[in-house]
């Protein structure tokens, strides 16, 4: 259980000769091909614009990149609100679970094995019963079209997740380290800090990245809990987008690409991390 | 007692704590106990406010009336099981849950089988393997609504490319993929199979590697076909990674919103509405939270009987 964070492992049946390694090769890139090909048509689409009502050619001639003016200038407001709510919301989401994490996983309270189990349930409300029940709270507390409000609602959405990844390597870190950091004279505060956050620095960029992933695809409490333009993200002006310029696909994908982009890149720079993001978090 | 406050805070001054007093344990035990319980609450209170609280609003708002005036007047009377009657009564309700049940299975199997198939097809050895793996799990960290609108350029019946694919090698071409009522379901699972094929395969490939090697050396020793020690080897020993991923499957299908709402926005008449956008229909279009309410007790009715599932899952995995 200890071995959440891990690189790839290499995979352990070798098979075959060497000839029908590069045929697997060969099916594997075909797999992703297909896998992928709606993200190209994505990009190809959005380097053709005025194309919403012909049908898009296989490859875009020369680089139109009016489509990403036209997107650039009426999403890019909601591109910045989506990464100020998405870094607000990680945040939240690792000031807060961190230190639960900690504490579930080694101090020997009374409760903790409740408050675990529950950690584990809230994962499964579904998302449209916690915003049908927020709004009216919001409405009182005027909380809706807030920055704050949305955060606080996306921050929910990593929370559990960042709790049970977290809790899951905390528990392995060595009892005596802790003390012994504890009889050198650290209080409980410094010794989280000093100590128990830099050993768990993989699951915290792991929580950290998947609550960013999160938060900045969120479309639901974006959708619920905003009545008016003043907190937008990309997400809901996309959404908002299709709706009113069907005829212009070639800024609805550009706006598309754009959002896309910090999830392609993540993959990039950290894969490792994602990996064991998605496997951690859920067979846990 | 101050000098028990005072390194739980800061972390300061800690020799001449012992000293200064007569340790009295209990107290020291409790103060010890609740700086312990201070790294705990706050995820503890935002759990209840977040999670908690709605649960049970939830459950009380489906017994009180509320209408587009609501918000005005701030009055929502108890109106009895009337919005529970209401909603069973319309046939909307049945339809949107056979739908969910349709959507849900539908996207479950094609997920974990193409999952399955992926995670087997890349635990071989070859080159590119690594690159290739995790490049595939671009879909599932796109925003749906992303995918979703993508997705519905791509179906377009008249200019989308998948229709002038199919005309162009003569297999028809003139699909109505999102636009008619026997269509659009079947449309909107095969995306969400899509979505969720990443997801599936790197779970099943991490359970795929701890399956022993030794394992199937035997096998092979023995001679038996791949088709054998797949179902022999493969399938028995990935059994509790099989059901962790097909609950959880269960838990993100079943709730579904943001997808539905971008490829078809639950039409054509109402024929991809599933209860989770029959919640939000309920409660953010039509202002009838009351119903809005029901419907997510319903569906929270449904999870929880599949958290039960999950949890015993877990348990299973050890500890």
């Amino acid at each position: 259980m200890a071995s959440t964070v891990r690189t790839p492992a290499a995979p352990t049946r070798p098979t075959g000769r060497p000839k029908r390694r590069w045929g697997a090769m060969v099916f594997g890139i075909l797999v992703l091909c297909v896998m992928l090909f709606p993200l190209y048509w994505m990009v190809n689409t959005a380097l053709q614009p005025e194309s919403g009502l012909l049908e898009v050619s296989p490859v875009p001639h020369g680089l139109d990149l009016s489509g990403f003016r036209s997107a650039l200038s009426d999403q890019g407001g909601n591109l910045l609100t989506s990464l100020a709510v998405a870094l607000g919301a990680v945040a939240i989401c690792l000031a807060i679970s961190a230190p639960a994490a900690y504490g579930l996983a080694q101090f020997k309270l009374r409760g903790t094995r409740t408050i675990v189990f529950g950690t584990l349930i809230t994962q499964m409300v579904p998302g449209i019963v916690i915003a049908n029940a927020l709004y009216s709270a919001y409405v009182d507390l005027g909380l809706v079209n807030s920055y704050a409000g949305l955060m606080l609602a996306d921050a929910s959405l990593g929370i559990p997740f960042a709790i049970v990844l977290m809790r899951s390597f905390m528990v392995a870190i060595p009892r005596e380290v802790i003390e012994a950091a504890e009889v050198d004279g650290a209080g409980r505060f410094r010794t989280f800090v000093r100590v128990v956050l830099p050993m768990s620095r993989n699951s915290l960029i792991t929580a950290g990245l998947f609550s960013f992933l999160y938060a900045w695809s969120d479309f639901m409490f974006a959708l619920t809990l905003n009545t008016t333009d003043d907190v937008k993200p990309i997400t809901l002006g996309i959404y908002q987008y299709i709706g009113a310029h069907v005829g212009d696909w070639g800024s609805v994908m550009a706006a598309s690409v754009l959002s896309a982009i910090p999830a392609a890149v993540l993959l990039v720079l950290s894969q490792k991390y994602i990996a064991a993001g998605i496997t951690g978090g859920s067979v846990k | 007692m101050s000098t028990t406050t005072a390194s739980a805070a800061a972390g300061a001054a800690p020799v001449a704590k012992k000293a200064a007093k007569p340790p009295n344990p209990a107290r020291i035990r409790r103060r010890r106990r609740l700086a312990q319980w201070g790294f705990i609450a706050p995820a503890v209170v935002f759990m209840a406010l977040f999670f908690g609280y709605p649960l049970v609003r939830n459950i009380v708002m489906s017994f009180q009336d509320y209408s587009p005036s609501t918000f005005f007047t701030g009055e929502s009377p108890f109106n009895g099981t009337d919005n529970w009657s209401n909603v069973f009564n319309d046939e909307l309700f049945g339809k949107a849950l056979w739908h969910t049940i349709l959507f849900t299975i539908g996207s479950l199997i094609g997920q974990f089988c193409i999952g399955l198939g992926l995670a087997v097809f890349f635990s071989r050895r070859f080159p590119l393997n690594g690159i290739l793996r995790s490049l595939i799990l671009l879909p599932w960290l796109v925003p749906m609504v992303v995918s979703g609108v993508v997705w519905r350029r791509i179906l377009d019946q008249d200019t989308g490319v998948l229709n002038s694919f199919l005309g162009t090698i003569g297999a028809g071409g003139d699909t109505p993929w999102l636009t008619s009522t026997s269509m659009a379901l079947i449309s909107v699972i095969l995306v969400n199979i899509w979505i969720g094929i990443p997801f599936n395969m790197v779970i099943l490939y991490g359970g795929l590697q701890e399956v022993p090697k030794e394992l199937y050396e035997a096998a092979s020793l023995d001679g038996a076909s791949a088709w054998r020690t797949f179902r022999s080897i493969t399938l028995p020993m990935l059994r509790p990674v099989i059901t962790v991923v097909l609950v959880l499957g269960f838990m993100s299908t079943v709730k579904i919103l943001d997808l539905i709402l971008a490829l078809t926005d639950g039409g054509p008449a109402d024929s991809t509405q599933t209860l989770g956008t029959l919640t939000y229909q309920n409660s953010f279009v039509q202002l009838d939270f009351g119903a809005g309410a029901v419907v997510g007790n319903i569906l929270i009715l449904i999870s929880a009987v599949f958290a039960v599932f999950y949890l015993r899952a877990n348990r299973n995995e050890g500890k």
